[in-house]
């Protein structure tokens, strides 16, 4: 690595950050796969797989991936959640790859819902 | 590709020292023999503060906590919580009195209640990685000191700043830079900065910990204070007794110097600065800024009198700027947020004169009888009540508190009476104790305070350098009453005779070793003067500590012959038949007192 001058200095953190995005919760969106033993067996490992490397590609560093457990609709996996920082989460159902990348440009990045796998938007309330 | 998650592991020296580097590697075998090593990263942080419960690690960004892992919960963990995504609830921490676990790190009253400025990247930086320095502002401070501001304007914000000297005497870090700087422009010489990072109180851990977990900010902080004094060089004075954060501490320098963040021309400016490492060999005296010097140079460790300063004629007579890791960690930070952000936090208004307040944080290694021990980060001015009962979640067993040392070993003890006291230089000062740099001990009523002051004697006895008559002389003569006394040997006129001392040693002392040595003495005279008196005068510890003025007994109408006692004895003071009260041998009991726990029925008896 060559001898960094401030310009450099910037460009560094400005890569670097979203590594540590991640480390300290602050990130504009976050896409649960759900991975209950149905959702691994529908396919969900692909799903998450193809989100990554769609994240990856664009570059984005602010948005986190996580993983819970069944969604409780077994029947309807691969499902994923999608939250926007104080918006409602919306549920996809029956996502396959593609359907995910999808998902990923048309509401994670340009904010607008996919109504076609959308299951509903809000969640269960517990407690 | 990009991870998802990432698993922090702990690998501060309390962690590594329960098995923390086996857990990381068994971790990383167990995510790549699930197909998880593209998408879950595995990365080693320093000390997360919480030390009682290690090996502790961090899943990220779901923040849960988990803590107390041995290498056989790795599979459950990776199974169920990284892979399925469902939290494993029995891995995680339970505080003292609360129902049921708690996940999340914000929510553990450990860590919600501190507040993180010079431990900002504990637990979220990988501190052999300057990029994840970088990702956290790191080095934005240099970038501004070298380009935006003039010297003097530097030294102006960290005095309006009001930081003080985290290392022991609390000296107003911008006053001292611009004595430094003054000095050395007055004789046209080139200015030398330290970085003390001897840490010589027993069970001291902050500074330790500071560069093993974000060894950037020390370095950052001291180019900085380099360009403001004028230095071009730099050294970090460290203990040979510290090899995780000598070689953390090593590599960062290295990566900073392939960086051009030091060296010649930092940041392509015209700005030179470069530091060394400095190993000494653990004396406690060291510690102190003319033997330190002297060790720098490779002479014994001794003090001189300071008629002239160091700041003017340090290091090979060089004017020369000391200052703690902690006061260093702190620069970056007041250079980038500004000095009103930091004179925000803390006790006081410094804002005419550092001297009338405490502003920033503090950091303390919490130890002793406190459920919670580790290493905490409060702001200035929070009460003692604050950190030992919300932080430290109160005393062990529902024993009382008694008192709480503060200071180092020449620091005080105070009294539950001063449990809302605001814990800031000033204060802990006028109650007869110090800030040091940031033990605190914690103590409760199983404690005999005639028995710490002879603890923390005979550490400073065996450390005191020998230079001075009043120092050595004075030490091992307070050591000798003082362990009279514990022995039911006192006599009358015993305390007298410690205060006198005491007196003498302040006045005389050549170094603030000394001088400041009584202080474990006078403040338990101050604060428990009774429990000295029932020693000398009655034959009797209260606290029933000191054996030689104890005795057990079994009460035979209580006792029912369990047997329980018989087998908990090491010595085979204790006989009987089971069934049948039991006898106990005076001149067979060591009086360790395993007879009084292993008791159900509280028929031993402690007098
Ligand atoms: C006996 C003795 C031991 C000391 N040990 C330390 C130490 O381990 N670390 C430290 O930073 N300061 C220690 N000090 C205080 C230093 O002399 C000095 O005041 C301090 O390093 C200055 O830095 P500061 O202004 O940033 O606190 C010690 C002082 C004495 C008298
Ligand atoms: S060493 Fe791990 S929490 Fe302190």
């Amino acid at each position: 690595m060559p001898r960094l001058t401030i310009d450099d200095l910037k460009k560094l953190r400005e890569q670097a950050a979203g590594t540590i995005t991640l480390r300290s919760g602050a990130a504009r969106a976050r896409v649960t796969i759900h991975m209950g033993t149905c959702g691994i067996a529908a396919g969900a490992r692909e799903v998450m797989a193809a989100l990554l490397k769609e994240i990856e590609a664009q570059g984005v560093t602010d948005v986190i991936v996580t993983t819970s457990g069944c969604a409780g609709l077994c029947s309807r996996e691969p499902m994923a959640t999608v939250e926007l920082r104080s918006q409602a989460p919306v549920k996809y159902v029956n996502l396959t790859p593609d359907g995910m990348v999808r998902v990923f440009r048309a509401h994670v990045l340009g904010g607008e819902v996919v109504t076609e796998s959308a299951l509903a938007a809000g969640c269960e309330t517990t407690g | 590709m990009a991870f998802r998650s990432h698993v922090l592991v702990c690998a501060g020296t309390g962690c590594v020292s329960c098995g923390s580097f086996d857990l990381g590697a068994a971790l990383e075998r167990e995510i790549a023999s699930r197909g998880l090593a593209d998408e879950i990263q595995v990365v080693r942080t320093g000390c997360q503060g919480f030390c009682a419960e290690g090996p502790v690690l961090v899943v990220q960004p779901d923040e849960v906590f988990y803590c107390g892992l041995k290498t056989s919960d790795v599979a459950t963990l990776v199974e169920e919580h990284l892979l399925k995504g469902r939290p494993v609830r029995k891995l995680m921490y339970t505080p003292p009195s609360a129902p049921a676990p708690v996940p999340k790190l914000s929510q553990i009253p450990f860590f919600a209640k501190q507040k993180l400025v010079v431990l900002r990247n504990r637990g979220l930086v990988d501190p052999e990685r300057i990029d994840d320095y970088i990702a956290r502002d790191g080095y934005e401070a240099l970038a501004k000191a070298v380009t935006e501001l003039t010297p003097e304007e530097i030294i102006r914000e960290i005095k309006l700043s009001g930081l003080r000297g985290r290392g022991g005497g609390g000296f107003p870090t911008g006053v001292k830079w611009a004595t430094c700087r003054q000095a050395a422009l007055h004789r046209g010489v080139e200015p030398v900065i330290v970085c003390n990072a001897d840490e010589g109180d027993p069970g001291a851990f902050m500074d330790r910990s500071i560069i093993e977990s974000d060894p950037h900010a020390v370095i950052e902080g001291m180019a900085i204070g380099a360009r403001a004094i004028g230095a071009r060089q730099g050294f970090v004075y460290i203990r040979h007794e510290y090899p995780i954060a000598r070689e953390r501490l090593a590599k960062a320098l290295d990566q900073a110097r392939d960086y051009g963040l030091l060296g010649r021309g930092i940041l392509g400016t015209k700005f030179d600065f470069d530091i060394s490492v400095v190993q000494g060999a653990g004396a406690f005296v060291c510690g102190e800024s003319t033997a330190l010097m002297a060790s720098l140079e490779g002479k014994a460790g001794e003090p001189r009198a300071k008629y002239i300063h160091t700041v003017e004629y340090g290091y090979k007579n060089l004017p020369t700027n000391l200052n703690n890791v902690e006061t260093w960690a702190n620069v970056p930070l007041i250079i980038s947020r500004g000095a009103a952000w930091f004179a925000s936090m803390g006790s006081g208004d410094v804002s005419e004169n550092p001297w009338n307040g405490s502003s920033g944080t503090k950091v303390f290694s919490l130890v002793g009888k406190v459920n919670n021990t580790g290493l905490i980060e409060v702001p200035m001015g929070i009460t003692l009540r604050e950190i030992i009962f919300g932080i430290g979640g109160g005393i062990p067993r529902g024993r009382a508190f008694k008192a709480v040392q503060t200071g180092g070993p020449s620091g005080g003890c105070l009294p539950a009476t001063h449990l809302d006291m605001p814990v800031d230089f000033d204060s802990l000062t006028a109650a007869g104790s110090m800030m040091g740099s940031g033990g605190m001990i914690v103590m409760d009523d199983q404690t005999c305070m005639v028995d710490v002051a002879r603890y923390f004697i005979a550490f400073l006895t065996e450390e005191s350098c020998g230079k001075c008559i009043p120092c050595r002389e004075g030490l091992r003569c307070s050591l000798d009453v003082l362990t009279r006394i514990t022995e039911g040997k006192g006599e009358e006129g015993d305390i007298a005779l410690l205060e006198e001392m005491g007196a003498v040693m302040q006045d005389a002392c050549l170094c603030a070793l000394g001088s400041s040595a009584p202080n474990p003495v006078m403040s338990t005279l101050r604060y428990f003067r009774d429990e000295y008196e029932a020693h000398v005068r009655e034959r009797r510890c209260p606290a029933g500590v000191c054996k030689a003025l104890i005795t057990y007994t079994i009460d035979q109408a209580l006792c029912d012959g369990c047997h329980a006692c018989v087998t908990a004895c090491s010595t085979g003071a204790i006989t009987g038949q089971v069934k049948y009260p039991h006898q106990l041998n005076q001149s067979l009991c060591i009086k360790c007192g395993a007879c009084l726990d292993a008791c159900k029925r509280n028929a031993v008896l402690r007098a």
